[in-house]
């Protein structure tokens, strides 16, 4: 028993920390979604089934649907490309540094970069006007949801090739030469040996960039200025807002439904992940 | 109360993990009631310099208190920078800013999550429908100058008073658009893609402002803002609505061309950017105005008021019209003489019918553009 609190101790500084930051604010929020000045009460929630909560959810898990799966397809096309050279390779260990970063690019610094560079007064959008006589920033296309749609990929992509690079290189290469001994073509290979070995970590890797995607917040509220189209910005329009007021009730039902959205994708992802963790290790 | 004690425990239980694992964690302390004052009522309580024996008491109050909490003054907004410095250079208090780019909102909700606690902020600075949904958590006080303030800016407890205004104005780079002259113009085709509003009307209190402005101008008035609305679909339409928050760094590299906010924020783009230019139109004045409060739980409450009287003092005044803004005392002042000959030219001149909506006007407003903004520009 003492031994095991001794092994136990390292991770206290470890679950207080989950407890301030997850178990505490996660509690407030489902507390707060229910009980309006102490009373049970069910309208808080109820708000969540108006035309708003209801056109933001929708356009959250489209636009976090979509970027998901462009971004695993082209992640996992260029994880391929990353693994299928030499691991002491510059130009690999180039990429796959570059990849931790633009991870990360998310944010107001991304969302600029790409108003200054193709939005409507962008370098880009000017540039192509006068010697082209091309209007690419259109009908401001990039400041709705087509345009976040762009942008999150753009951060998507990276995230791909880093959580899928390691599920490639954990295909042997004697699965390979086995398949090939026993008179597999390179395409039989892929299609009856590796396809079905990486599908559910490649499912798994599609989830992770959804909950990625759902969850981001300052890229969308430094491109988008008008209009809340999705969750993240209803919640923050209903926090912040200085012309309507007395809206921090339905930010937290708001906030309860990401949390529960959240929980259902990261409950799959757990049995996707197991199920890979048997072949892959 | 069951809520308000479970809570309790949560945060005590919160706090005292923090505080056992990290040490840059301050103790909540107690909020001092602040010294008696000389009529025997304790600082928190005090309605007027008076109460301390005159200013000179109070000013000894607030030096035993030694420091002020402000929350959400930019430095670059109405002059705060320089208010600040002077009040803390003056009075040898310590001044500290907290999230100096919140928003109103975030002011209440600061006080309310930081109730008891030192660093919980002691003054607000709020705007119009914010100030008004809280008065309760304002501590009643009178600045010496308060007979100087027109009556329609004061509450007549003195719970806020208003501390200085502005117009709604349209800014524009002069190097990349034409100059505007009339909000018409803003339809024409030199201006696509290039018409920024600050914010999203049914957020930001200085975006319904400029739809409102729009509204006058266009047949509208405070009772009716459809046709700003109708303005801006217009706008949208034709291409020239750019949906970009405007901040400093958009306007310098000339991502938001034309910018439709207060003429004090306009202004101060000029020092960095030379070519921008300031209108306010003749036909479709919109004026606002800030409200100035004390926290009733301020965890300093004498520097709390002293910081009062110094922003109504001359000197206070002076400084906010250095900002651009007009001062709530500005026209005593003007006829008194005292306002600084080289603040004048700051303060715009206007002449015209000055519109400025009342709350119920505003949320009548407000109404209307929740059902019908995101459907005009979406």
């Amino acid at each position: 028993m003492a031994k095991r609190i001794r092994e136990a101790l390292p991770l206290l500084p470890f679950f207080a920390l989950v407890t301030i930051f997850l178990i505490v604010p996660t509690v407030t929020v489902i507390f707060s979604a229910f009980f309006v000045d102490g009373a049970f009460s069910l309208s808080r929630i109820a708000a969540l089934f108006s035309e708003t909560a209801l056109s933001a959810l929708w356009k959250s898990v489209l636009l976090s649907a979509s970027t998901a799966i462009i971004g695993a397809l082209l992640g996992a096309v260029l994880a391929w490309l990353i693994v299928s050279s030499p691991p002491s390779s510059i130009l690999r260990r180039a990429v796959i540094s570059l990849c931790s970063v633009l991870a990360q690019f998310g944010g107001v610094a991304l969302a600029f970069a790409f108003l200054a560079t193709i939005g409507l007064n962008g370098v880009l959008t000017i540039w192509v006007q006068q010697h082209f006589g091309w209007n690419l920033a259109g009908s401001g296309w990039l400041y709705s949801l087509s345009g976040l749609i762009l942008v999150y990929t753009y951060f998507q992509i990276p995230l791909m090739v880093i959580v899928f690079v390691p599920a490639l290189e954990g295909l042997r290469e004697q699965w390979r030469e086995a398949a090939v001994s026993l008179g597999a073509s390179t395409f039989q290979y892929w299609r009856q040996v590796a396809v079905p070995l990486l599908t559910p970590a490649f499912l798994g890797s599609v989830l992770l960039l959804f909950a990625n995607a759902f969850a981001a917040y300052a890229t969308a509220a430094a491109l988008v200025s008008q209009g809340s189209p999705i969750v993240p910005l209803l919640i923050r329009a209903a926090l912040t807002s200085e012309v309507v007021l007395g809206q921090s009730g339905f930010a937290y039902a708001l906030a309860l439904e990401m949390i529960v959205i959240v929980a259902i994708v990261m409950v799959a992802y757990n049995l996707l992940v197991r199920r890979t963790a048997r072949w892959l290790q | 109360m069951k809520r308000t004690r479970l809570f309790g425990i949560a945060a005590l239980t919160t706090s005292a993990l923090l505080c056992a694992g990290l040490t840059a964690c301050a103790p909540p302390e107690k909020r001092s009631e602040g010294e008696q004052t000389q009529s025997g009522r304790s600082a928190a309580e005090a309605t007027s310099a008076d109460d301390f024996g005159g200013m000179d008491g109070l000013v000894d109050a607030a030096k035993k208190e030694g420091e002020l909490n402000v929350i959400a003054l930019p430095p670059d907004w109405a002059n705060y920078g320089a208010l600040i410095k002077a009040f803390s250079d003056k009075y040898g208090i310590k001044v500290n800013s907290a999230q100096p780019d919140a928003a109103s909102q975030d002011e209440i909700n600061a006080a309310k999550q930081q109730k008891g606690k030192s660093t919980a902020p002691d003054v607000f600075d709020l705007g119009q429908s914010v100030a008004l949904a809280n008065t309760a958590m304002f501590a009643p006080y009178k600045v010496a100058t308060f007979n100087d303030i027109p009556a329609a800016y004061t509450d007549p407890d003195g719970k806020w008073v208003n501390d200085y205004g502005g117009y709604m104005s349209i800014g524009f780079d002069s190097t990349k658009v034409p100059p505007v002259a009339d909000i018409n113009d803003l339809l024409k085709p030199e201006y696509n893609g290039k018409v920024a509003l600050n914010g999203d009307p049914t957020q930001a209190g200085a975006a319904f402002s400029g739809v409102l402005m729009v509204a006058l101008s266009q047949g509208g008035s405070v009772e009716d803002i459809a046709p700003g609305v109708e303005f801006f679909r217009k706008l949208k339409e034709a291409g020239n609505f750019l949906p970009v928050d405007p901040t400093p760094a958009t306007i310098e590299s000339g991502q938001t061309p034309v910018v439709i906010d207060w003429n004090y924020l306009n202004a101060a783009r000029t020092a960095k950017l030379p070519s921008w230019q300031v209108f306010v139109p003749s036909n479709a004045i919109v004026a606002g105005y800030y409200y100035q409060a004390i926290n009733s739980d301020a965890p300093h409450p004498a520097a709390a008021r002293l910081w009062q009287e110094f922003l109504y003092s001359d000197e206070g005044q002076n400084l906010y019209a250095a900002g651009g803004v007009r001062p709530v005392r500005a026209d005593g002042m003007l006829r008194a003489g005292t306002i600084d000959k080289a603040v004048i030219d700051h303060i715009p001149v206007i002449d015209g019918p000055v519109s400025v909506p009342t709350p119920d006007q505003t949320e009548k407003a407000t109404t209307y553009l929740t059902d019908n903004w995101a459907k005009a520009i979406g």
